[in-house]
């Protein structure tokens, strides 16, 4: 092994100066002749502790196969049997730890902040990769704006085994963040991200950790029965519905979470849309009672071996029913909506957004025709309500969207990226000679959307 | 370099050339046949020359061969049957092909072997984490890779660590960190156990260090029909359908 020292070189890059020294891996800012942007070099120490070495072996893993910005790119990595390290992108920006001290932060900044990391774990769980360490030194927000996540030493790819499955005498993990699943030994779940992001908000929001900064065993259990205070009980300011987002993070049942991190980015995008529940109500802190009786009812289920582990996440798609209201096309939107009902019933834990779009001329047209236009998106609004309320079953959450756009089928396709769905469901009107012509609505956005795309036709008379 | 590691062949020449074919078509370069060339199946003369006609291959034996040349003793009723009708079936060129293999092979820091590798001639079986340790404590490989149980598996150990299992899922490469030993059961190509049908076998990716677990879907009637005509025992061919 080498002397490592600003001006040594491995590899082929120059080390620059060593940024961070941590317990587990010291920090360099590297150059190298053949990549342009700034790297830094993360080189592990400890190489005879065999726990410290899995974390780099667990980067070494999973960060060469991420693709997409929200993980710093991975250049080179340096083989453990000679001189182990990893090049990777410096994000730049700042990490989430720099806003601690600025909580509590208004809702607009959380909301922000949420979407964004949501997002980036969204990304990250679609590659099979579980991070299992979010907390705020580890989300960084790039200068243009993106969330990214770094250190993946504790992370866990769906596809590959668990390194650290050796290490598990103890669980592994944060203590204010790390998910009750996480403390049973669980590290398959992607819901222990979401509950951890869930942490994260909470301290942002109301400058208070939920579970405290628990440091043995003992104490980090005590979130199976101790339920956090109400945010709005600490910061009254705070709507219900960021409350109601936050403590569904914070269930301890993983199946009372958002299942998916992408839904989670969804309803924080669409505030006025979340379904409140008794959640956003909470306004004091659970009664010493309560507690009592919850961790009476963890022990009794521990007693009798009922904690294992959560069932798998079930499959949790965004899919977005297009719906043209127009005239004469009702026979169509009644088709449009049987076909979704039936992808639906695939998938219970699927979230519905119903889109329809109004469309507008390329050229703002101020007055009168403002006020007819507000009408016109009211009543939209009314129409498509009224055609999803059939597909409202129970406790399924379902948005109602009307775009006001000039082009139907770049609308519909530019929704579904900004809310990162899984399927879109549109019918296709007959097939005229006229619209083969100018090209339809539906096959512009099967070509263009960037998921999958299932067309609804009418049964057609066959000719004799 | 690609190199495709093919164990259990077990004269089954519809599975062998899907698996070659496939491997083929990933762009192998190199080959490793595991042992058990030969046994339970229909075409021993078809697989053992095919083998020893591939160019750019190691060949490991396995117990099912060393019965041709030697003793089917120790062997099942059923297996027993099996070898007796194939020594019928392979001249003696073929059988001496069958003599000369190894019981391991090692290539840098590659171990190749048809089962566990502390006393290869006891034949006896990886099948959990505890003999997956064993055999990965009786050498400094870094990947060993077998056969013999007909099914895939992965197994890890770190450095004064125990030995842990991986049940591969899909076929998406699987990065083997230089931290750890590792120990790829490669399946079986003539004769899946893990109920699944398909061909099994692995790619190696040496530049990479990445193992992937394939599965080659190939005629299982075709093989099953030819047992049957060969009078060899019923379930022998049954089974394949079943892949157990």
């Amino acid at each position: 092994m080498m002397i490592l020292r600003p001006g040594a070189i491995v590899d082929g890059f120059t080390l620059g100066p060593q940024l961070h020294t941590g317990g587990m891996a010291t920090l360099w800012r590297v150059t190298h002749p053949d990549i342009a942007a700034p790297v830094l070099m993360k080189i592990p120490t400890l190489l005879s502790d065999p726990t410290a070495i899995v974390g780099f072996e667990m980067e070494e893993m999973i960060l060469p196969r991420l693709v997409g910005r929200s993980a710093p790119r991975c250049y080179a990595v340096g083989d453990l049997a000679r001189q182990p390290y990893l090049v990777m992108e410096d994000i730049g920006g700042r990490s989430l730890l720099s806003l601690i001290d600025q909580a509590p932060l208004p809702v607009e900044t959380l909301r922000d902040i949420g979407a964004k990391t949501a997002g980036a774990l969204a990304d990250l769980h679609a590659q099979n990769v579980l991070h299992l360490d979010v907390k705020p030194s580890n989300v960084m927000l790039r200068e243009t704006g993106e969330a990214a996540l770094v250190d993946f030493g504790l992370s866990r790819h769906l596809r590959m085994p668990d390194l650290l499955a050796e290490e598990l005498r103890v669980p592994v993990g944060t203590g204010p963040y790390i998910s009750p699943e996480q403390l049973r030994r669980d590290r398959s779940d992607p819901r222990s991200d979401i509950f951890a992001l869930g942490v994260l908000l909470y301290h942002l929001a109301v400058a208070r950790r939920p579970f405290g900064q628990p440091t043995t065993l003992s104490g980090l259990r005590e979130r199976f029965w101790r339920a956090p205070a109400p945010l709005r009980a600490l910061q009254p300011q705070l709507p219900p519905w960021f409350q109601e987002v936050v403590l569904r993070c914070l269930e301890i049942d993983p199946a009372a979470r958002y299942q998916s991190a992408a839904q989670l980015r969804f309803d924080l995008q669409n505030p006025n849309q979340i379904v409140l529940t008794e959640r956003a109500e909470r306004v004091r802190p659970a009664s010493s009672a309560a507690i009592l009786r919850r961790r009476v009812a963890y022990l009794r289920a521990r007693a009798a071996g009922e904690i294992s582990a959560a069932p798998k996440p079930p499959d949790a798609p965004i899919v977005v029913a297009a719906v043209d209201l127009g005239d004469g096309g009702e026979n169509l939107a009644d088709a449009v909506r049987a076909m979704t009902g039936r992808i639906l019933e695939t998938a219970p834990a699927a979230r519905l957004a119903c889109v329809a779009v109004m469309k507008t001329g390329r050229v703002f047209e101020a007055g009168a025709a403002d006020a007819e236009g507000r009408n016109r998106h009211v009543q939209m609004m009314v129409e498509l309500r009224a055609w999803a309320r059939p597909l409202q079953k129970g406790a399924r959450n379902v948005t109602i969207h009307v775009l006001e756009e000039p082009n139907v089928a770049d609308a519909i396709v530019a929704f579904a990226r900004e809310s990162r769905a899984d399927q879109i469901v549109l019918g296709a009107r007959g097939a005229s000679s006229l619209r083969r012509y100018l090209g339809s609505v539906s096959a512009r956005v099967a070509a263009t959307a960037p998921c999958a795309v299932t067309i609804v036709r009418l049964p057609q008379a066959r000719e004799s | 370099m690609l190199i495709a590691l093919l164990s259990d062949i077990h004269a089954n020449r519809e599975a062998f050339d899907a698996c070659m074919a496939q491997a083929r078509r990933a762009g192998a370069e190199r080959f490793v046949f595991l042992g058990d060339l030969v046994g339970y199946g229909a075409d021993p003369s078809y697989v053992v020359d095919q083998v020893a006609r591939c160019e750019n291959a190691s060949v490991i034996l396995g117990n099912h061969d060393e019965a041709v040349f030697g003793s089917a003793g120790g062997m099942n009723a059923v297996a027993r049957a099996a070898i007796e009708w194939t020594r019928s079936r392979l001249d003696r060129a073929q059988i001496d092909f069958l003599r000369a293999l190894p019981r391991t092979a090692r290539e840098g820091d590659l171990l190749f072997v048809h089962s566990d590798a502390s006393r290869p001639e006891d034949w006896r079986y990886v099948a959990d984490a505890e003999s997956a340790e064993r055999s990965l404590r009786a050498s400094d490989a870094h990947v060993t890779f077998c056969g013999h149980t007909h099914r895939p598996q992965l197994y890890h150990r770190a450095p004064q660590r125990s030995a842990m299992f991986f049940a591969p899922d899909g076929q998406m490469p699987t990065p083997l960190s230089r931290g750890r030993q590792w120990l790829a059961v490669a399946g079986s190509v003539g004769q899946p156990r893990d109920r699944n049908p398909a061909a099994a076998f692995c790619l190696y990716d040496m530049s990479r260090r990445e193992l992937s677990f394939r599965r080659a879907p190939y005629d299982v009637a075709a093989a099953a029909g030819k047992i049957v005509a060969a009078r060899l025992p019923d379930i022998l061919s049954e089974r394949l359908f079943l892949g157990r």
